[in-house]
């Protein structure tokens, strides 16, 4: 069957996992990765038989205009910023794994649709918003959510130094997420890093303050939400279904793990492997798209 | 030996001991008593710092800005402190507390996480604020990890860098260990908080002191998370006995731990210290924040809140992960 090209820009840690799933993609085929100097990511793909260059995101455009068809940008908010013109003005779909969020945002779970595939690029939020707005989004249609508040916890090797220099960033994007995607009215975000060795997988909290208390349908909605996620991010689970926090208080709390697919990254990196099986997943379906496919 | 400077946290990490419902009475008039007692620095605000009023961490009875603006309304001569947890609070908290009047901003971190606040911490010195690097769960890192982490905030401007003993769970000879390698590694002061869950409070502040600490906290009547703090009215009278200088009157000091004890923490029903269950805190190494949390989830699931904290001890939770406590409960109802 044919295959989507597609291209990836910044193979770093994100970038080299990346490369590792869209090899396993019945849709993608990777065909061209750049970055802005020679490196272990170059290396990778040209040893995986894929055309890679230190000359950026000019050498992609220039080489690939009208065939490469999706991009995953996975250096930085300054690096996409530059990125995008190019990328946009030679129609290429992007996925923006960094936090510029020129694009919306897409959760594949909530809001992957026909309207946000025609967008030329999209924003993949944070891996903390990939992990928790599908899970406010599936208690809001349940009980209406007027407040949402997630816990994220990350073990400390997987928090590169973009994240740590911009933390305020991680948790302000995540938290618009949870109000624009997953329909809270209000809400917060938190991060915690945690040392322990062995690492601790990818934990997520979330709280949501709730208008109407069914706990029975707010859990199937939620169990019907983790098989959806399920199909793009086979480790993700429960750590705790949904409880009430206290019978006599309106906070539904549940817990969710994710486990990584232990591709280029450890399995305790849950984190960084939720955010790129999302951005894979929204690559498929518009590579679908493209194909003419039909499931 | 140099003046030590005392910070008194009644009103932040005591918030914990009455589940962050201070009121601006209660404030007002705490910060009256301890600007008379000449004490240097008042710490108040929800228990995790700026923004902490949340589901997880329990939600404020008053706004804390409203709290922030009491206390710094009734200081004469005392500064307002309060503290900031990256990923917690963020830029815009700083720029809120500028404008009320505070003069010191305490950003903690983890002790091997200190790379999270050299945005705020950077951005609070620029500011004019006077800025102090906490470093919590000392006991969590060697000594060599500490002074690394240490010396990250002294580069991103601290004026000051502490040593948090979060959990109470060091013995003197920890304080000793890491405050020495602190004090001969950094230019700027160095300080030490500790927390009674172990007893050992007032032996740690001395032992800090020895080493070379100059900021060392309390709170009066040691209200605080877990055990609480070391008492203030207690650390000033054992500072005098020692011939250690400080500004703060010793009299006052136990005046102003008075006026907690017999009227503010009344209407709240606590009372002090709830020695059995925060001797667990220090024996497991865990987070002293975590008590209360986890007595509430003992309840909720029907379990020991011992087992709770051994497990949460053993999974290493840092804190912030109070959300831990339910699902470490909800698991051990299961066995």
């Amino acid at each position: 069957m044919n295959k989507v090209k597609v291209g990836i820009i910044g193979p770093g840690n994100i970038g080299q996992d990346l490369m590792i799933k869209i090899r396993r993609s019945k849709y993608l085929e990777l065909t061209c990765v750049v970055g802005i100097v020679e490196s272990p990511g170059i290396k990778r793909a040209r040893d995986m038989g894929v055309d890679a260059s230190p000359d950026g995101v000019k050498y992609l455009v220039k080489h690939y205009k009208d065939e490469i068809q999706i991009v995953f940008d996975a250096t930085s908010a300054k690096g996409h910023l530059e990125n995008s013109k190019y990328l946009r003005e030679a129609g290429m779909f992007t996925l923006d794994l960094t936090p510029a969020a020129l694009g919306p945002y897409c959760v594949p779970a909530v809001n992957l649709d026909e309207n946000i595939l025609k967008e030329p690029e999209v924003n993949m939020v944070t891996c903390a918003g990939q992990a928790t707005t599908p899970m406010v989004a599936a208690i809001n249609r349940a009980a209406d959510v007027y407040y949402a508040e997630t816990v994220s916890s990350l073990s400390s090797f997987s928090a590169g130094p973009g994240t740590r220099a911009n933390i305020d960033e991680f948790t302000q994007t995540t938290r618009n997420a949870l109000i624009k995607v997953g329909g809270a009215d209000t809400a917060r975000s938190l991060i915690i890093l945690n040392p322990a060795e062995p690492p601790i997988y990818m934990s997520n909290t979330i709280y949501c303050r709730v208008r109407d208390k069914n706990i029975e349908k707010i859990a199937k909605s939620c169990e019907d939400c983790l098989a959806v996620m399920k199909s793009y991010v086979p480790g993700v689970r429960f750590r705790m279904k949904p409880i009430l926090k206290d019978p006599k208080d309106d906070i539904v709390m549940l817990g969710v793990e994710v486990e990584g697919a232990g591709d280029y990254l450890p399995k305790t990196a849950g984190n960084l492997d939720i955010i790129n099986a999302a951005s894979i997943r929204i690559a498929e379906v518009k590579a679908k798209q493209l194909l003419g496919v039909k499931e | 030996m140099s003046k030590i400077i005392i910070t008194d946290t009644t009103l932040r990490d005591g918030s914990h001991s009455v589940a962050h419902r201070f009121t601006i009475n209660d404030v007002t008039r705490v910060v009256s008593a301890l600007d008379s007692a000449n004490v240097d620095i008042i710490e108040v605000g929800h228990g995790d710092g700026l923004a902490g009023s949340t589901a997880n961490y329990g939600f404020s009875a008053v706004p804390e800005m409203d709290l922030i603006k009491a206390a710094v309304q009734s200081a004469k001569n005392s500064k307002i402190a309060t503290l900031l947890l990256p990923g917690i609070g963020t830029v815009p908290d700083l720029e809120k507390v500028k404008d009320l009047g505070v003069k010191v901003i305490r950003v903690a971190t983890h002790v091997t996480e200190a790379d999270i606040a050299h945005e705020h911490i950077e951005v609070a010195k620029k500011m004019g604020f006077f800025v102090v690097g906490f470093l919590m769960m000392a006991h969590r890192a060697k000594t060599e990890r500490v002074v690394e982490e240490a010396q990250k905030m002294e580069s991103y401007g601290a004026d000051v860098v502490y040593a948090t003993d979060s959990a109470g769970a060091l013995l003197p000879k920890g304080v000793k260990e890491r405050i020495s390698a602190l004090k001969s590694a950094l230019k700027i002061p160095v300080g030490f908080h500790s927390h009674n869950n172990l007893g050992l409070a007032i032996g740690n502040s001395l032992a800090a002191i020895d080493a070379g600490a100059t900021y060392i906290d309390g709170s009066l009547g040691g209200l605080g998370a877990g055990a609480g703090n070391t008492p203030t009215e207690m650390l000033v009278g054992v500072m005098e006995r020692a011939g250690i200088d400080k500004n703060a009157n010793f009299f006052k000091t136990i005046d102003a731990s008075s006026l907690v004890r017999n009227e503010v923490l009344e209407p709240y029903g606590v009372h002090l210290p709830a020695i059995q269950d925060s001797l667990m805190l220090g024996y497991a190494g865990v987070y002293s924040s975590f008590m209360l949390h986890a007595k509430r989830a003992a309840k909720r699931f029907n379990v020991d809140y011992r087992d709770i904290i051994v497990e949460a001890g053993r999974r290493e939770a840092v804190g912030g992960q109070e959300d831990w406590l339910y699902e470490i409960a909800e698991e051990l109802s299961k066995k």
